[in-house]
């Protein structure tokens, strides 16, 4: 594929520049505080930028494109929804949870219900979101290297995992908030700089179909490398060189591939000839132009569903997420996290123009990933494939390091929530050895989901990451919701709520990455579980708390006037909770 | 600059005030007051968001035409999920801190005078 002299330089230059800025910021942090919220003294444009820096992950760099190349318009519900989830965050939590003063999740469910059980289930909810989250950045990682410089997929995850818990476990958050900065503006420059130069290179090429209303096709006569088995579909016979095996038997020279399901094995190269119709891995994606066009480009019923599905996962999940929230607490005022937030929009809202060019320009110039099925890969393949030259090799090394510039930052703001949950709320042994506590904390979160990302290998990143949002918008956000804006919310509520709703999810998501292949209704209430868990989850908070109403907490009173009144008042008794 | 003059003088000790601070009947009912107010201001604008959005997959569902409508030569579904749906995020987000940000002021201008 798309190898480019430049990839690994330019991935080689941003880990080391996240290192240098990140052992700049050592220097900086002294005690638990400046390594768990940065002292609070971060400027607001910094941290907007570094918010957005944080949140866009492997999955919106690299992964929203390959969707939308392979099933079409429905998955611009993910960016949608990816900044969606923001404005939900402004509406409900930003300003009220910066004043509440906590430092963590857990952190403001003891504060706001004063349990200790449930401070620590909630701590268990943020533990399996951020590994779940954690593990398809290491993925990306893997399949970047894996593109761009053709190493063996470990090598990726390995170098990623292992950049980010070094720089977790010696800088903290203060480093941290200068390393995300930094990735926005990385970020955005290399998926927006390629994409004057792609259109450019569409228009030389006679503006060819987007969309043509058959199958795609190959231009040239084309190499594929098959990396891992994959069965694919071929619609016209057709006369292939293949060296590897083909349906279980080893081949080596001319074949015709009949109409019908093929199994390609591991390292089998097929060439195929101009004008053949591209061979698609089998699944559900749509097959031909008109129907990628399309919205509802599935099996009717159960595709709108899993659209309001996705929606709802998105739209309230991002609240949820452990690496978000964290970052308010770098805000000074709740007024000024308010104004981050709407920043934060307006920076999402310009990257995630981008990510859809590339899908719909990678049916045109990479349609063999259509048949590896590693669709994931179109943003980095892309400019080597449709520009080519030198410049296409030096875009692809930009790509290739705001792809690294994604693994890494969200990598580490995951971390950096996880391991200041494992060492509060596991390790927890008092404040003289909280830094040690944390280093270690930090060694523990990092290594858990690179053993998982290792297991793994060939789940569509921005599905993973879909289902990391199911599960926080079944559980934290109605926890958030209900607890700043209801008085009537109990610990007993909330724990029933946690458990139940979201409990559901996080069994949906191992059922949909564990368990066998599910079918009609099933699959779909599965794949996509948020359109009934958070419902759930909402009914069953609000329901035993009402039941146990005696157990309101006596200081709500006192909490909501700290979460909602003015921070210009400066009232007494505004100190942290 | 306003807010961050404001909030650098010393508080007055108004009645008001006092109220609040000591949780007494007043100062919860104006406490409860202010959370309606920013709460149902949340809900309204995720009203229009749930409908401005909520309502294209159904839309385009059931009247499948407005799928094949160009803009620019790009179909509706592309320019309204693929563009356009930021900036109408971004102007909700604008009016909320705005409209939000006022319900604030006249909050501590209702206990700084009274």
């Amino acid at each position: 594929m798309g190898n480019s002299p430049y990839a690994l330089p330019a991935v080689v230059i941003v880990s080391l520049v996240t290192v240098a800025i990140g052992a700049y910021g050592v220097r900086l942090a002294r005690t638990t505080g400046d390594f768990l919220v940065a002292s609070r003294s971060v400027s607001p444009r910094w941290n907007a930028a570094a918010i957005g820096g944080e949140y866009l992950s492997a999955a919106s760099f690299l992964g929203v494109a390959g969707l939308v190349m392979k099933y079409g318009v429905d998955m611009l519900w993910y960016p949608v929804g990816f900044a969606a989830g923001y404005l939900a965050l402004q509406l409900f939590v930003a300003a009220p949870l910066r004043r509440s003063g906590a430092f963590t999740l857990p952190d403001f469910t003891e504060a706001r219900l004063g349990s200790r059980a449930l401070r620590r289930l909630a701590a268990a909810f943020v533990v399996f979101i951020g590994w779940l989250y954690l593990v398809p950045q290491l993925q990306g990682a893997g399949l970047t290297l894996g593109t761009v410089i053709g190493a063996p997929y470990w090598v990726g995850a390995v170098v990623v995992g292992a950049v980010v818990t070094v720089n977790v476990a010696s800088g903290g958050m203060r480093s941290i908030t200068f390393v995300q900065a930094f990735q926005y503006w990385l970020k955005l420059t290399a998926i927006s700089f390629p994409v004057a130069f792609l259109l450019l290179a569409w228009q030389h090429d006679g503006r060819p179909e987007l969309s043509p209303p058959d199958r795609p096709a190959f231009a040239a006569q084309t190499t594929v490398e098959i990396d891992t088995a994959v069965r694919a579909t071929v619609v016209e016979p057709t006369v292939v060189t293949i060296a590897g095996t083909l349906d279980g038997v080893a081949r080596d020279g001319q074949e015709t591939l009949t109409a019908g399901t093929h199994e390609f094995g591991a390292g089998t190269r097929v060439t195929l000839p101009a004008g053949a119709a591209v061979p698609h891995v089998e699944g559900p994606a749509p097959p031909d132009g008109l129907r990628w066009l399309r919205p509802g480009s599935g099996d009717g019923q159960h595709e709108l569903f899993g659209v309001y599905s996705l929606i709802l996962a998105t739209f309230l999940g991002t609240m949820g997420l452990p690496h978000v929230l964290v970052r308010f607490y770098t805000n000074p005022d709740g007024r000024a996290a308010r104004r981050t937030t709407l920043v934060v929009l307006a920076l999402l809202g310009a990257f995630y123009l981008f990510p859809t060019v590339y899908g719909a320009l990678g049916r045109v110039y990479a349609p063999e990933l259509l048949m590896t099925g590693r669709t994931d890969a179109v943003v980095l393949v892309l400019p080597g494939a449709a520009i080519g030259g030198v410049t296409g090799q030096v875009l692809a090394g930009l790509v290739a390091a705001g792809a690294f510039a994604a693994f890494l930052s969200t990598s580490s703001g995951l971390l950096v929530s996880v391991a200041g949950v494992l060492s509060t709320d596991v390790l927890g042994r008092g404040s003289m050895r909280a830094v040690r506590d944390f280093r270690i904390a930090a060694l523990v979160a990092g290594l858990v989901p690179l053993f998982l990302a290792l297991q793994v290998n060939g789940l569509d990143v921005s599905q993973v990451v879909g289902l990391a949002f199911a599960v926080a918008a079944s559980s934290f956000c109605p926890l958030l919701v209900l607890g700043i804006w209801w008085r009537g919310l109990t610990w007993a509520g909330a724990a029933a709520g946690l458990v139940v709703g979201g409990g559901s999810a996080a069994a949906a998501v191992l059922v949909a990455v564990l368990g066998p292949p599910l079918e009609g209704w099933a699959a779909a209430l599965v794949a996509q579980p948020a359109a009934w868990t958070v419902p759930l989850a909402f009914a069953v908070m609000i329901g035993v708390s009402l039941a146990t109403r005696n157990r309101v907490p006596a200081d709500v009173g006192r909490t909501m006037l700290r979460l909602h009144a003015p921070d210009s008042l400066l009232l007494r008794g505004r100190s942290p909770m | 600059m306003l807010a961050d003059g404001r909030a650098r003088r010393r508080p007055v000790r108004t009645p008001a005030r006092q109220e609040l601070e000591d949780e007494t009947g007043v100062g919860d009912a104006l406490v409860r007051g202010l959370v309606r107010t920013q709460l149902a201001l949340a809900l309204r604008l995720s009203v229009i968001v749930g409908l401005g959005l909520g309502l294209l997959p159904l839309l385009f569902a059931l009247i499948p035409g407005l799928a094949e409508v160009r803009v620019f030569g790009v179909t509706l579904p592309w320019l309204l999920l693929g563009v356009l749906a930021y900036p109408f995020l971004l102007a909700v987000g604008w009016f909320h801190v705005r409209v939000a940000e006022r319900n604030e002021r006249d909050f501590a201008e209702l206990v700084e005078r009274s």
